[in-house]
């Protein structure tokens, strides 16, 4: 009989990828592909540690690239949704990709191919959100800072966008949940760990770590958001459906609702 | 800056900025490349939604609320008691900043009450957009409404800084503007349409042979119409909607369902309900015009010069036009499967894909995502199964609304009185 080997990662996508190039290179027939912080062991099969190797994941992100676009992108997407278990729908994805001769590899009908598509989307989506209701504090290093506790870990797909837009000012965007977060320091994107003691969603307590011109200016935000409403046009369904109410407690302008 | 002050004026002057609806951020495509502050994607970004469901994206104010003109729909007009003010231009500029460096925005729409003269106004809603590209290096958004009237030069200046210009006619017919602006005239909103569409026709083509050819409104020009302030059909709003994006090759025309803000005689009286379904059905015509092939003579004429409330134009079209089908979704071309009620633009483009490997039946789309409650009476497949029968117009009309809730059922019954 096959023994079959739980393959265990560090949990990063790199690490991931390199576990999947040891399955396909080694020909393991692989059990289960784990983080390192939450494997179990399987009864019936053995599990062996995998190194990341930058240079093998590329292989296989290229691997993956060159058979379709689309594919590479759902596949990190529905990686960054931490599902439980989606390491190996991902490696049956992959898989199946690998083994099509012709890189368009859609065939939604298959119920893997559907379920990453969906997840894909889903950490999509939470993407284009986090893009719009990151709302930075000004403190007074200087520094514009925002919490964020996205339900899908996003910092990695909105870092180009910010570093685009806030080319000449130093940010901070911290995960909460995550507990780390990607700081710019006007030359680069560089992943930050911190353990932060005091988290700023919109109290309306000040605190000093901001500048006093800071809450001004939320203020004025929050008032004119306020001015915008037109009353014999209120929809409070349609209003909670585009700004869901878990994201309230970060957002300036909802200051009095939370 | 003085913050108390600054907090009163932007509390009346966005009051009196929000009726304007035409405050999409998208369309532009201004890249940071100058190591400065902002972009503008394409796509646009809607950053929070107002209590009624809108897309804030852009800081939307007027410069001031003063105004020589008497327009009766406008709560700025100079006979209305209301609070006034005025942004000094360096205000609007850091107000924008801020507000976009703590990722509240997309950038910024500036409109204005009219004060001493067109040109006058006209020369600071400029002034405020050269400083914030010239000055602040600023790469967001833009949107200035003209004043009508401006003159050319200026209109011309405006281009260079604004990614989208607009100038809101507001009243769709002449004979309207006469009574409800009287101060104003329609040249003076053709004008300076006329100006921005030329310029944009030429810095297009220079830009084909200079690569360096600074932009000019890239979002190109937009303007607004007022629906249900002067008593106008669904066929006089279309059919100068049709003009203006015609002959002034308007990227967006917007309807605004008028919102009663003063009492005056010439108008409906304030607690009107504001026509929001009306609103919706001329944004699914503009629709039907812009992508799906249909010219505005089929949809409305002479005998039907007003749309259907209780069914979408596009339905309402094909119940006078039963003789089209039903169509073959395996054998029709694109133009006729796009007049499929029930079946959208993008599922077009599914069936066209889909039917090249099989014969598609009832079950391939409904997966595809058609709204089989409506298609199903215009359409036939691979099934033996065909839904219309001999059914006339009513009869398929009323199977349709007896089965569908549309967004706007509920508010049917009461929206009915206004439109009879
Ligand atoms: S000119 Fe403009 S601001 Fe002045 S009253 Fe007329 S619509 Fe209002």
């Amino acid at each position: 009989m096959n023994t079959s080997t739980t393959l265990v990662y560090d949990g990063s996508f790199n690490g991931f990828l390199t576990a999947v190039f040891v399955a396909f290179d080694e020909k393991i027939n692989v059990a289960d592909i784990q983080k390192n912080n939450q494997t179990q062991s399987g009864l019936f099969s053995d599990s062996e540690t995998v190194f990341t190797h930058v240079e093998k994941a590329k292989r296989v992100w290229n691997g993956i690239r060159n058979k379709s676009n689309n594919a590479i992108s759902s596949v990190y997407f529905a990686f960054l949704s931490e599902t439980e278990g989606v390491e190996m729908m991902l490696y049956s994805y992959i898989q199946k990709l690998m083994r099509t001769k012709n890189g368009k590899y859609l065939d939604y009908s298959d119920p893997t191919v559907l379920h990453i598509a969906q997840l894909a989307k889903k950490v999509g989506r939470e993407k284009h959100r986090m893009e719009a209701f990151v709302r930075f504090q000004l403190t007074k290093d200087d520094i514009y800072f925002a919490n964020i506790e996205p339900d899908f870990d996003v910092l990695p797909l909105i870092s180009k966008h910010f570093r685009d837009r806030y080319a000449d000012q130093k940010w901070l965007i911290y995960d909460v949940k995550r507990k780390y977060g990607i700081y710019y320091n006007l030359d680069h994107v560089e992943m930050v760990s911190l353990n932060l003691k005091d988290i700023h969603h919109n109290k309306t307590i000040k605190s000093d770590a901001f500048t006093t011109e800071e809450y001004e200016y939320q203020t004025l935000w929050n008032n004119y958001f306020k001015s915008t409403n037109i009353a014999s046009r209120i929809n409070p369904k349609l209003h909670t459906q585009h700004v869901p109410k878990r994201y309230w407690k970060y957002l300036s302008e909802k200051k009095e609702a939370v | 800056m003085n913050f108390d002050r600054i907090r009163d004026k932007l509390n009346i002057l966005a009051d009196a900025a929000k009726y304007d609806v035409s405050c999409a951020s998208s369309g532009s495509n201004r890249t940071n490349s100058n190591k400065g502050l902002g972009n503008a994607s394409k796509m646009g970004i809607c950053h929070t939604y107002t209590a009624d469901g809108r897309c804030v994206s852009l800081l939307k104010i007027l410069l001031t609320n003063h105004c020589i003109f008497d327009c009766a729909y406008c709560v700025t007009r100079k006979s209305n008691d209301v609070p006034r003010a005025a942004f000094k231009v360096q205000e609007v500029v850091d107000l924008t900043i801020n507000f976009y460096r703590r990722n509240y925005i997309e950038g910024l729409f500036l409109s204005s009450g009219i004060f001493k003269s067109a040109d006058h106004t006209m020369e600071r809603l400029v002034a405020v957009a050269k400083k914030l590209r010239e000055e602040e290096n600023f790469n967001g958004y833009i949107h200035l409404k003209s004043i009508p009237g401006a003159s050319d030069e200026l209109m011309y200046e405006a281009g260079l800084y604004a990614d989208r210009l607009s100038v809101n006619i507001e009243v769709p017919t002449i004979s309207g503007l006469k009574l409800l602006a009287p101060d104003k005239k329609h040249e003076d909103f053709t004008k300076p349409m006329e100006k921005v569409k030329n310029e944009i026709v030429r810095y297009k083509s220079e830009r084909k042979i200079i690569k360096s050819t600074p932009k000019y409104a890239p979002a190109g020009q937009s303007t607004q119409m007022i629906v249900g302030a002067s008593g106008e059909s669904d066929k006089d709003i279309m059919y100068s909607a049709t003009y203006y994006y015609k002959k002034y090759h308007m990227k967006r025309v917007y309807y605004s369902g008028y919102v009663p803000v003063t009492q005056d005689s010439r108008l409906p009286s304030i607690g009107s309900e504001v026509p929001m379904l009306r609103e919706n059905r001329l944004y699914q015509t503009d629709w039907l015009l812009r992508f799906y092939g249909f010219s505005i003579g089929e949809i409305l004429n002479k005998q039907h010069p007003n749309l259907d409330m209780d069914v979408d134009p596009k339905l309402s079209w094909a119940l006078r036009n039963l003789h089209y089908f039903p169509v073959d979704v395996n054998t029709a071309d694109k133009r006729l499967l796009a007049r499929i009620p029930g079946i959208g633009m993008q599922s077009v483009s599914k069936i066209i894909k889909a039917r090249k490997f099989r014969k598609l039946n009832w079950d391939h789309l409904k997966k595809i995502g058609v709204a089989l409650n409506r298609a199903q009476y215009f359409m036939v497949c691979e099934s033996r199964d065909w839904e219309r029968r001999d059914l006339d117009a009513d009869k398929i009309k009323g199977m349709i609304l007896k089965n569908s809730k549309g967004k706007f059922r509920n508010q049917y019954s009461t929206q009915l009185s206004l439109f009879n």
